[in-house]
C-alpha cells in the first residue's frame, strides 16, 4: 500500500463521449479516494456516469484527462498490456448480468482467474474450491452457469472476482438481475468481504444496497453531489423507527 | 396544518382567505378536500399561542373585519425548527411538500437542500435497518417487520429523489 492508505485514487477525473454540440461529460472532474478496506456506495440514475467511473478505475476504460491510481501507482497511463496484467490480478469485477463463461462449470469459471495470472491447475482448484466452499456453492461447484439460479450466479461471479484477491473489488450493479432474496445473499457474502477487509466499490440505484455501505457517494451528471458516512453513526435507533407510540 | 401556516406567513403577511388560497395551490387537487375552516380556526389558534399576531383590520369595504396575520419572534424561531425537522417514522407528506413549497416561496431555505439533509436523514435510518434485516436468518418472523420498515425507507427515499428533480428544476417555484 502507499503512505496514503487509499487503495484508489483519483484526481481531476473526465471522461468525454463524443464532440462539438454532441460532446457528454460521463465523469466530470471527479476526485475521489478511498481508503483500504471501505466499502463504498456509489448512486445515482441511469446515465449519471456511475458505471463509467468504475469502469475507469478498474482500468476497462481510459479517462479523457485525470488520474487514477491504484495502490499509489498510476494506472491510467499504463500500456494495454500493463493493463489487461492489471485487471487480472488486482482487481476484481462484478456485473450485473454475472458474465460466466457459460461453457465452462461453476468450479471452472472460478478457477480461471488464477490459471490465467500464472497459477498451477492444481493450486487453482484447491482456492476454487475453498471458495466455493466458504460462499455455500460446494454442491454446485460442477454445475453449469445455466443450471444456477441468479443469486447462486452472482455468487460464484463474485468468487471469480475475488480468486486472486484482488486490491479492490468493483461491483456494477450487483443486485440488478437478481429477486429480494437473492439480494440478501448477496449482501451478506459483501459484509463477510468487508469484515475480512476487503475494499469495495459498488455501483447500484437500489437505496437498500446502497445503504449496507460505510459511505454512499450520489451521483449526478458525471459529478459527485453528496458524500455521506452511513457507518458508526452513534447508538442504534431501531426502536424508534418503529413508530410504535405510547 | 400549524406549522404550514406558519411557513407560509414568513414570506409575507397575509390575511386567512389568501393562506388558503396559496395552500390549496400547493396541495393541488388533494387541497380541495379541504375544510375552508380549518384555515380561520388553526390562526385563531397560532394568535393564543402567541406565534402569530394580528397586525390590522385591511381596508376592503365588503369585508371590513378581515384580519391580517403576520409571525412574532416566537413563530419564526418555530419556522426555522420545523424547516430541519425530520419526522419519519411517521412521515407526513402533504407536511413536507408544503414545507418545501412554503420554504422556496419566502426563500427560506433550498428546498435541494432541505430534500438532501431529510435523504441523508433517511438513509443512515436505512443503513442501520438494512444491517438488521441481513443480520436476520431466512425466514425470521422478527425479519418481517425489519423487512417492511426498509420496504417504507425505500419508498420515502425515492418519493425525496422525485422531489430533487421537479424542485432542482423549478428553482423557486412559482
Amino acid at each position: 500500500m502507499n503512505e496514503s492508505g487509499c487503495v484508489l485514487q483519483v484526481r481531476g477525473l473526465c471522461k468525454e463521449h463524443g464532440e462539438g454540440q454532441g460532446l457528454v461529460r460521463a465523469v466530470d472532474e471527479v476526485d475521489l479516494d478511498v481508503p483500504a478496506g471501505q466499502t463504498l456506495a456509489v448512486m445515482g440514475p441511469s446515465g449519471c456516469g456511475k458505471s463509467t467511473l468504475l469502469h475507469l478505475m478498474g482500468g476497462l476504460e481510459r479517462p479523457t484527462r485525470g488520474e487514477v491510481r491504484l495502490a499509489g501507482r498510476r494506472i491510467d497511463t499504463l500500456s494495454e498490456r500493463a493493463l489487461a496484467r492489471l485487471r487480472r490480478r488486482s482487481v476484481g469485477f462484478v456485473f450485473q448480468s454475472f458474465h460466466l463463461v457459460e461453457e465452462l462449470s461453476a468450479a471452472e469459471n472460478v478457477e480461471l482467474p488464477a490459471l490465467l495470472a500464472g497459477c498451477s491447475p492444481r493450486a487453482a482448484r484447491r482456492r476454487a474450491a475453498s471458495l466455493l466452499e466458504r460462499f455455500g456453492l460446494a454442491d454446485g461447484a460442477r454445475r453449469l452457469p445455466w443450471q444456477l439460479s441468479g443469486g447462486q450466479r452472482q455468487r460464484v461471479a463474485i468468487a471469480r472476482a475475488i480468486a486472486n484477491e484482488p486490491l479492490v473489488l468493483l461491483a456494477d450493479e450487483p443486485t440488478g438481475n437478481l429477486d429480494t432474496a437473492a439480494t440478501l445473499d448477496v449482501l451478506r457474502l459483501f459484509g463477510e468481504l468487508r469484515a475480512a477487509g476487503q475494499t469495495l466499490v459498488i455501483v447500484t440505484h437500489d437505496e437498500r444496497v446502497a445503504s449496507t455501505a460505510d459511505r454512499l457517494i450520489s451521483m449526478r451528471d458525471g459529478a459527485f453531489v453528496d458524500d455521506t458516512r452511513l457507518a458508526g453513526h452513534g447508538p442504534g435507533r431501531l426502536g424508534g423507527m418503529l413508530g410504535l407510540g405510547d | 396544518m400549524q406549522d404550514a401556516l406558519l411557513a407560509m406567513l414568513a414570506k409575507e403577511p397575509s390575511h386567512g382567505y389568501g393562506l388558503r388560497m396559496r395552500l390549496r395551490r400547493a396541495l393541488g387537487p388533494l387541497g380541495e378536500s379541504m375544510n375552508a375552516g380549518q384555515v380561520y380556526v388553526t390562526l385563531a389558534r397560532l394568535e393564543k399561542a402567541g406565534l402569530v399576531v394580528c397586525e390590522r383590520a385591511d381596508g376592503l369595504p365588503d369585508r371590513p373585519d378581515r384580519k391580517v396575520y403576520a409571525l412574532t419572534p416566537a413563530g419564526q424561531r418555530r419556522v426555522s425548527a420545523w424547516l430541519t425537522e425530520v419526522n419519519w417514522p411517521k412521515p407526513n407528506l402533504a407536511e413536507f411538500h408544503l414545507k418545501l413549497a412554503a420554504a422556496a416561496a419566502a426563500r427560506l431555505a433550498d428546498p435541494v437542500e432541505l430534500v438532501d439533509a431529510q435523504r441523508r436523514e433517511l438513509l443512515r435510518r436505512l443503513a442501520e435497518v438494512q444491517r438488521a434485516v441481513l443480520a436476520e436468518p431466512d425466514g425470521s418472523t422478527a425479519g418481517l417487520l425489519l423487512e417492511g420498515v426498509a420496504l417504507r425507507l425505500q419508498a420515502d427515499l425515492r418519493w425525496l429523489d422525485a422531489c430533487e428533480r421537479v424542485w432542482s428544476r423549478t428553482g423557486d417555484g412559482a
